[in-house]
């Protein structure tokens, strides 16, 4: 795959990252429950085709980084019952993430 | 005798009759929605057109229900008796499974974990997502709603209705398969298990253990 139909990466594993509180029509990749939280990037899974474009029988391209993203459940729901250590991990697409400083 | 009507056979008490009614059973045991119409005309258009045959559909089904949890349980079972696997398992899941005689999958495979501090389990919020090269078809469970939206939110009460319960000094990880991943639990081997070959330990390795909602069985 020539690079020019990838996007580069911009995060790295550890990076604090918000996802971002914005709900376009399609098939969205995207959770509803996780939009507008912050989490921490657990690792970078590779780049890949968009889904949101695939759908309508697009090329996807450029492909795409995806992400895995870990949330603490506390600051996903307000209300959690169990260990403040739980956490939910989430794949994210980068055009959902952006750098929270 | 087989008595399939109970309704129409004759009984000597007229009470268990009437308290042994069964309902009939419709003629039709399927509906036929729009999305089914739609998926039989192009069915048949591509057999039509030459694309592919019935009997190519038919071995494709019939190779999907064939695959069982056995071939994750053989995965597991080996990366408790030997380190290397483990390791390469927990950093390529996919060549991991190549090097156990199996398919790569058409996804990336990501192995989890389990181990004294941390218990991981997954769900797909969004569909059914789910390795099926290696655990076969998902449950009905899995893709029902209530299992989707309330594994996120309330993990450790799920788990619980499952009957594995998690103490509070263990970390739970959800992990929401939405997009490319495809997820499989590693589970901590049983105590008591110390000697036993890869085939022995993997009847120990069930379906649930490896989705991560409960934990291999006990030696």
């Amino acid at each position: 795959m020539p690079s020019s139909e990838a996007v580069e990466p911009r995060f790295r594993a550890g990076d604090r990252v918000a996802v971002r509180a914005a709900y376009p029509p399609g098939h969205v990749r995207t959770p509803f429950y996780i939009r507008g939280k912050t989490g921490v990037v657990e690792r970078l899974c590779g780049d890949f085709a968009n889904p949101e474009e695939l759908a309508y029988a697009r090329s996807g391209l450029p492909r795409r980084p995806l992400y895995r993203v870990r949330f603490r459940q506390t600051d996903v729901w307000p209300d959690y019952r169990g260990a403040d250590s739980d956490t939910v991990d989430i794949e994210i697409y980068q055009h959902w993430l952006e750098p929270v400083p | 005798m087989t008595v399939d009507r109970h309704e129409h056979v004759a009984s000597p008490s007229r009470d268990h009759e009437e308290s042994h009614r069964h309902p009939p059973r419709p003629d039709l045991d399927d509906t036929l929605t729009y999305h089914r119409a739609m998926e039989v005309a192009l069915r048949e258009l591509l057999i039509e057109k030459g694309v592919f045959t019935a009997d190519e559909i038919r071995r494709q089904v019939e190779d999907m229900d064939n695959r069982t949890p056995a071939q994750g349980a053989r995965v597991v079972a080996k990366a408790w008796v030997d380190p290397g696997y483990r390791s390469l398992l927990l950093s390529d899941g996919g060549a991991a499974c190549v090097a156990a005689g199996l398919d790569r999958g058409l996804y990336k495979l990501v192995v989890v974990e389990n181990t004294p501090d941390t218990h991981n389990v997954i769900v797909c919020t969004l569909c059914s997502c789910y390795p099926r090269w290696l655990l076969g078809l998902p449950p009905d469970w899995y893709k029902s709603r209530a299992y989707r939206s309330r594994m996120v939110r309330e993990p450790r009460a799920v788990l619980r209705e499952f009957g594995t319960e998690i103490p509070d000094d263990v970390t739970v990880r959800v992990h929401d398969s939405t997009a490319d991943m495809r997820y499989l639990v590693l589970p901590q081997r049983p105590a008591g298990t110390e000697g036993w070959d890869e085939d022995r330990l993997a009847q120990l390795v069930t379906r649930d253990a490896m989705i991560g909602v409960s934990l291999p069985l006990r030696p």
